[in-house]
């Protein structure tokens, strides 16, 4: 027996297998930590938005008047400062105000020490606004017209102001559909109409309908105009008188008022009620007062707008350039290249692609789509470069049909290739350059259509950035389609491209999704690229809407990674906007995973189709 | 001129004749002329060493080694008469006449019904009450319609390895092809599985000539009419299986199906 085969304990550490073990689960822990960490973070913050917290109010000592100043607000933060002069540790706490037309600013910090006494009035009200955001307020009277008024002590007075809320909400909405859908449609109608006009071609007897119909169409909008003008100076009709903490009286018009509750008598039933209504007011209205109030309804939609339209544009895209990558192209240092470039593709800035999607697609396409080409052949060379484009694809053609599924030669192969990288290279320049275009929205300009930032070159731009992934992860899942399978289906008579589509592609699908998951992951929630592709911080009108024809390819959007950096970095009041932040930082995650849940579904899907039972 | 045996000579059709054939992968030689013609409706064991080129040769007689980069081959392969490498013939139908059975099992990732089916699918024949037809036939002559005629739409893959290669035996004579090539289709399955498929063989003969690599030696002598004994890609003996066996003429061959070597 010798010492190497004893079976006694080895001396060596690291051949005991525990300590490694706790190695690597630290790496995996600190990770999560931190992913927890920050979940927490914004899910804590981006809730607590929406509960509505009680209201104190202070009474402050000021040495020099002699009459103590009032002040109401909800804390929002307290810490410690170092005053400048003595050195000193000096508690503060940060409360906020609301009324920002009164104060000028809707926070305000206090000291501790200037603080002489804090209660919490029972009949403070919050009113939310659509202008100016919230006011904290004692109620004083409800002016209902000129002559009438209803005093605060008057029983019938809170389920009055309820009502009159409510039927300025209304009203309001009334105002919105008004403006926005009607006027908004013969807006739009009396365009299209100008833009015929402005065609020169038209003969007189054209010209004198289209006149009598642009008179009808304005004479239409000055109706609908005075509609909404009737309803908006109706609105101004009730007022509340109502005071503030300082005693400062104040007049609102009543149906401003968005909601408005007790803050202080709220039951936690009362509260979960405030809070369930705000959080639906944020997913589905519009936004307000530079974005810091209101909803984010047009950031959510067109984020989910442009990342379907991305993932049904990198799809197919991806799938077919994986397929010839995987399938066709000849292994080799070609091809080695060619897929360290497509991986490295992965690696390049984001601001990149944007700048070469506001350059090639924006200005380039867009701009060739507005107006035609800015510098046309000469018509003879043009129909020169027509007939060799339409020759070299007729020969290209004929060479590919005839191609047995035979070794070809050397020399076919190269003129086949030439022949069809010339087809292409003449047929772009036949389209690119042709006289005879003028543009589809040559009538509309100088104001480009589709030479201006779109969901359209976003989306386009977007898949672009994320083609590498889908096609990294196709081509993976492709090798995985085993090689006996491939070849039965060989076997069966079946041509390599049925193969490919009936075996291989059905095959590699579950793999396909994974690559688009990845890409949905990475392009919804990619922010620089778009800034300068189409996104804007407050889009007047929704790329999908009920106006023919309905999907508006052309118009900017909104979009939350970008609604987060403009309501924290370029925001007015960024104090006021701090908390949507959070808010929309949690729900663009929370839309990222149901997109991501929903490609996910359809994966487990297809592979319990691929797969129906294991043996 | 490729010839059967001496003995089969008057009785049977020389199907598929494979005339002074040399073939090569890259630079290295795989196949040293081989000269030899397999009998219309019979079963002709190939049988040899691991990298003998049995295999090679099979997969030559409906082109499947045109998927391998750098093939080159001299002489010729014909098919009733038809060269295989005739610049008319077309790979695709040259496979529908010559149908396929691997070594593994490989069903595709669909339901038995489309498995089977596979090869009227991909040429085009979509008539539900041909197809109906195409696959009660397939599978009866698989031997396996009575085992799933209720779960036809269900996935291939809940099927036993049996069952499946089976399922991969049906698929392969679905559109009526002229000659089957087996690659050791039973490799992989359990003795009695392996049985099943070689009564299925021998029914088979009676419609398609067929050729079979195997290593099974027992195997061979159950069920090939004819053997071939290959060494070092080269053909070393040629003729009706029971003599073959019981009285080889080359020393190669006596040592090889004596257990001498594999």
């Amino acid at each position: 027996m010798s010492d190497a085969q004893s079976i006694a304990p080895s001396k060596q550490l690291s051949s005991k297998g525990e300590i490694k073990v706790w190695l690597t689960a630290t790496g995996l822990n600190v990770g999560l930590f931190m992913i927890a960490g920050l979940l927490l973070l914004i899910t804590w913050n981006g809730l607590s938005v929406f509960w509505p917290k009680s209201v104190t109010e202070f009474t402050l000592t000021n040495s020099k008047n002699a009459k103590p100043e009032k002040i109401a607000g909800i804390i929002t933060k307290k810490q410690t400062r170092r005053s400048a002069a003595t050195g000193q540790a000096i508690e503060e706490i940060q409360i906020f105000t609301g009324n920002r037309d009164a104060y000028g600013l809707a926070f305000r910090f206090l000291d501790q020490t200037s603080i002489a006494s804090e209660e919490y009035p029972q009949n403070l009200l919050i009113a939310e606004r659509s202008e100016y955001g919230k006011a904290l307020f004692y109620p004083v009277r409800l002016e209902l017209n000129t002559t009438q008024s209803l005093p605060a002590t008057d029983p019938k007075f809170l389920s009055e102001l309820n009502r009159l809320v409510r039927e300025g909400n209304a009203r309001r909405e009334e105002i919105s559909e008004l403006e926005t859908d009607e006027i908004g449609a013969i807006n739009f109608r009396i365009n299209k109409l100008d833009i015929r006009l402005r065609k020169t071609e038209l003969t007189s007897d054209d010209r004198s309908r289209l006149e009598q119909e642009m008179v009808s169409l304005r004479s239409e909008y000055s109706q609908l105009a005075t509609r909404s003008t009737a309803l908006r100076d109706r609105q101004k009709l009730e007022k509340l008188v109502y005071s503030l903490s300082s005693g400062e009286e104040r007049t609102q018009p009543v149906a401003d008022i968005i909601q408005f509750y007790s803050p202080n008598q709220l039951t936690f039933g009362g509260r979960l009620q405030i809070f369930a209504k705000n959080v639906i007011a944020f997913l589905t209205d519009e936004p307000r007062e530079a974005n810091t109030e209101g909803g984010i309804f047009p950031a959510i939609f067109g984020t989910f707008v442009m990342t379907l339209l991305m993932a049904a544009l990198v799809t197919p895209l991806g799938i077919i350039a994986a397929i010839y990558l995987h399938e066709y192209a000849k292994p080799g240092l070609m091809l080695q290249a060619i897929r360290i470039c497509v991986n490295n593709l992965a690696g390049v800035p984001s601001i990149v692609f944007g700048v070469f999607g506001l350059g090639f697609f924006v200005y380039g396409v867009g701009g060739f789509m507005d107006r035609g080409p800015s510098t046309p052949l000469p018509e003879r060379w043009w129909y020169l470069a027509g007939i060799s484009a339409i020759v070299t694809l007729v020969g290209a053609l004929l060479l590919s049909f005839n191609k047995t599924s035979g070794p070809t030669s050397k020399t076919r192969n190269l003129i086949s290739n030439t022949l069809w990288l010339s087809a292409t290279l003449l047929t772009l320049l036949t389209i690119a350059k042709c006289p005879y275009f003028h543009g589809f929205f040559h009538e509309s300009l100088p104001s480009p259509t589709f030479g201006t930032g779109g969901i359209l070159w976003a989306s386009i731009t977007l898949s672009l950035m994320t083609l590498p992934v889908v096609i990294v992860a196709t081509e993976e899942a492709l090798s995985a389609v085993p090689r006996g399978v491939r070849e039965a289906a060989l076997a069966c008579g079946a041509s390599k491209w049925q193969m490919i589509q009936r075996i291989a592609l059905p095959g590699a699908l579950p793999g396909v999704m994974t690559g688009i998951i990845l890409a949905m992951a990475r392009g919804a929630g990619e922010v620089a690229p778009l800034m300068i592709t189409g996104v804007v911080k407050l889009a007047p009108s929704l790329p999908i809407d009920g106006i023919a024809p309905f999907i508006h390819a052309e118009r900017k959007f909104m979009h939350l990674g970008f609604h987060i950096f403009d309501l924290g970095f370029q925001s007015p009041d960024s104090e006021a906007a701090k908390p949507m932040v959070f808010a929309t930082t949690l729900l663009l995650i929370f839309l990222v995973v149901v997109l991501n849940l929903t490609a996910i579904q359809i994966r487990s899907h297809l592979r319990r189709r691929l797969q129906a039972s294991a043996f | 001129m490729p010839q059967l045996p001496v003995s089969l000579q008057n009785k049977a059709h020389p199907f598929i004749e494979v005339d002074h054939f040399d073939f090569w992968y890259g630079p290295k030689q795989v196949l040293h002329d081989i000269d030899l013609a397999f009998p219309e409706k019979h079963i002709t064991a190939l049988i040899g060493p691991s990298g003998c080129g049995k295999t090679t040769l099979l997969r030559n007689l409906n082109r499947m080694n045109d998927l391998v980069d750098g093939i080159s081959h001299r002489g010729d392969i014909r098919l009733d008469g038809t060269s295989l490498y005739d610049p008319k013939v077309e790979v695709i139908s040259l496979r529908k006449r010559v149908g396929m059975v691997f070594q593994k099992y490989n069903p595709f990732p669909k339901s038995i019904y489309e498995n089977v089916i596979f090869s009227l699918r991909v040429a085009g024949r979509n008539n539900r009450a041909q197809l109906n037809e195409v696959v009660e036939q397939s599978l009866r002559q698989a031997a396996l319609w009575d085992e799933v005629k209720d779960k036809l739409h269900q996935s291939a893959f809940g099927l036993s390895g049996g069952q499946q290669q089976r399922l991969c035996i049906a698929r392969a004579i679905a559109n009526r092809p002229q000659v089957l090539l087996m690659d050791e289709p039973c490799a992989a399955l359990d003795p009695i599985a392996t049985l099943k498929i070689e009564e299925l063989m021998t029914q088979l003969k009676e419609e398609f000539t067929i050729v079979i690599v195997t290593h099974n030696m027992e195997q061979a002598r159950r069920v090939a009419d004819l053997t071939a004994f290959f060494y070092l890609g080269k053909l070393i003996e040629y003729g009706e299986t029971i003599p073959l066996f019981s009285n080889p003429a080359e020393v190669q061959t006596e040592a090889y199906i004596s257990g001498r070597f594999s």
